[in-house]
């Protein structure tokens, strides 16, 4: 597919002043956003893609798309410095040409002058917060918008997904039983993989014995810490079938951030797989029960139970009895998952489990996996992955394959 | 800080200083005099939290801050019990106003926190910082 002709540059703005020192770096991005927009005659609530590089303060695009109020389809915060925004261009004419967007916002913003007074950049980077690393360029911390406001209360992984759990319980009657039964199902692949960390098989009790680490959390709803890595390489279907291996394409794919919105409405019952699955489906053409094998990102089980929900694997609310009784077990249950052990038992590279959740699921494409996790005729598999934190914002991203 | 405060074992979570920049310094300047703002919208009659200068829903820059009595119940929280020197609560809070906001929970016991209990805030000191938004069981 070529871009000619498929992409118009309709509204742009240059910010009028050169020093700002009395604004926020967030500010001035939403400033110039707001003033391409009107050159446009388009609205905030238009925009379905946003681009951004190192200058954006936060978590890569999800900070600024989570000030700016953005819902997006589409993301990308391709670093290459200077250059960063023209490659944005490109890359948002290909979006817009393959269907995955329409109003794509693409924003630089920064005050190199502002440390003048005590409130710019540079400055120095201050406490470096696991929840929300800051970006290249774009300020210290004290320039990521929700930082003040968020990263003082000691978030973490553990307890900002448990606190995703917490109310999960409440608002369906989800049990720490029915949470353990997505590590059991995970132990009972990992038992086949010889560089699984963890290959013992571990049953319900074990699991809501282990100890508390975040409540709800118990040790063994935690995924492993690893080193570790892996890569995917993609090519057009000329170049594919030239080669000697087993014909595995995309057919879907959506991507959605999903941040506190304004703290208005929360709701941490569900995920932004809410956002990026439907426009998978629609795109792949298939349905929910049509897959055959599912890879889950797994940083925690509360995070496999959510993101089933919201992909359309059972109803909301219902993933505990969806999971429960092996049912995400190969050869025993409808939905065989991580059938590597995911990274509930076999890995998690650099706490980044995505490209291990496509590696797994190609394998089971070919018919590659381990025989005893092999799933039969598996013609149509999906890999779908959380960033960031449940609790707070995350980047969600859905990829469907069929081999031919 | 005294001896005596040096060998106590710590029995709340120490807070480091918020991050501040120029479009939330007045809210840090007004926790420093005790008030809690929030900002609400004078185009969509919304209130938003984290405040921004841009109404996140819609999109208008006419918003103003407002002094908020901070009163409010738990949406959800976890108590974290590994890693940590003590144990400590982080939270979700929603304010009579309709927003929710993440922070801490102190001087109440963690083993009672439920969903939908009552809470106000109470201010928190930090370290080289202004006051922090704390919430304690009402």
């Amino acid at each position: 597919m070529s871009i000619k002709g498929k992409a118009y540059a309709v509204g742009v703005y240059e910010h009028p002043l050169r020093d700002i020192p009395d604004r926020s770096t967030a500010q001035v991005h939403a400033e110039v956003a707001k003033g391409a927009l009107e050159d446009a005659g388009l609205s905030f609530s238009d925009v379905d893609a946003y681009f951004c590089a190192g200058d954006s303060p936060g978590f890569g695009a999800m900070s600024m798309a989570d000030y700016m109020g953005l819902k997006l389809k589409h993301m990308d915060s391709t670093e290459t410095g200077g250059s960063s925004y023209i490659v944005h261009a490109g890359h948002a004419a290909e979006a817009i040409a393959a269907g995955k967007c329409k109003i794509a916002l693409i924003t630089l913003a920064g005050r190199p002058l502002g440390s003048r007074t005590g409130y710019g950049e540079p400055r120095e980077r201050g406490e470096r917060f696991r929840m929300a690393p800051q970006g290249g360029a774009g300020g210290g911390v004290n320039e990521v918008p929700e930082a003040g406001f968020e990263n003082i209360w000691g978030g973490t992984t553990h307890n900002t997904y448990g606190m995703c759990a917490m109310r999960h319980m409440h608002d369906y009657g989800t049990t720490s039983e029915q949470l353990a039964w997505i590590k059991v199902a995970a132990s009972h692949h990992a038992q086949w993989n010889e560089h699984a960390m963890l290959r013992e098989v571990v049953t319900v009790e074990d699991v809501v014995n282990s100890p508390m680490i975040a409540d709800p959390l118990h040790r063994l709803d935690c995924c492993v810490i690893t080193d570790g890595g892996g890569a995917v390489i993609l090519a057009p279907p000329e170049v594919a079938k030239s080669l000697k291996r087993p014909l595995v394409k995309v057919i879907g794919h959506g991507e959605a951030p999903k941040g506190p919105r304004g703290g208005k409405d929360l709701d941490l019952t569900f995920s932004g797989a809410a956002w990026s699955g439907p426009p998978a489906w629609e795109e792949a053409g298939i349905k929910p029960s049509d897959i055959k094998y599912a890879s889950i990102y797994d940083s925690f089980t509360i995070t496999v139970l959510m993101q089933l929900e919201d992909l359309g694997f059972c109803k909301k609310g219902e993933g505990g009895k969806f999971v429960a009784d092996g049912n995400l077990i190969s050869g025993v249950g409808k939905l065989p998952f991580n059938t590597d052990g995911g990274g509930l038992c076999n890995n998690h590279p650099t706490n980044r489990g995505g490209i291990t959740k496509i590696i797994e699921a190609v394998r089971q494409a070919r018919g590659e996996a381990h025989p005893k996790v092999q799933v039969p005729n598996c013609d149509l598999v999906i890999a779908h992955g959380t960033g960031g934190s449940l609790g707070t914002r995350h980047g969600a991203g859905t990829l469907i394959m069929e081999r031919e | 800080m005294s001896d005596v405060q040096e060998r106590a074992a710590p029995t709340t979570r120490r807070i480091p200083a918020p991050g501040r920049n120029l479009e939330s310094k007045p809210f840090w300047d007004a926790a420093q005099d005790g008030k809690f703002l929030i900002k609400r919208c004078t185009a969509c009659g919304e209130p938003h939290w984290y405040p921004r200068t841009m109404c996140p829903f819609c999109y208008s820059t006419e918003t103003v801050w407002e002094e908020s009595p901070g009163t409010g119940q738990i949406y959800t929280f976890s108590v974290m019990r590994r890693n940590t020197p003590v144990p400590y609560a982080i939270g979700y809070v929603t304010l009579d106003e309709g927003v929710s906001l993440l922070t801490n929970f102190i001087d109440c016991d963690f083993e009672t926190l439920k969903i939908g209990q009552r809470v106000k805030i109470k201010w928190s000191p930090t370290e080289n910082g202004p006051p922090v938004f704390t919430f304690t069981t009402a």
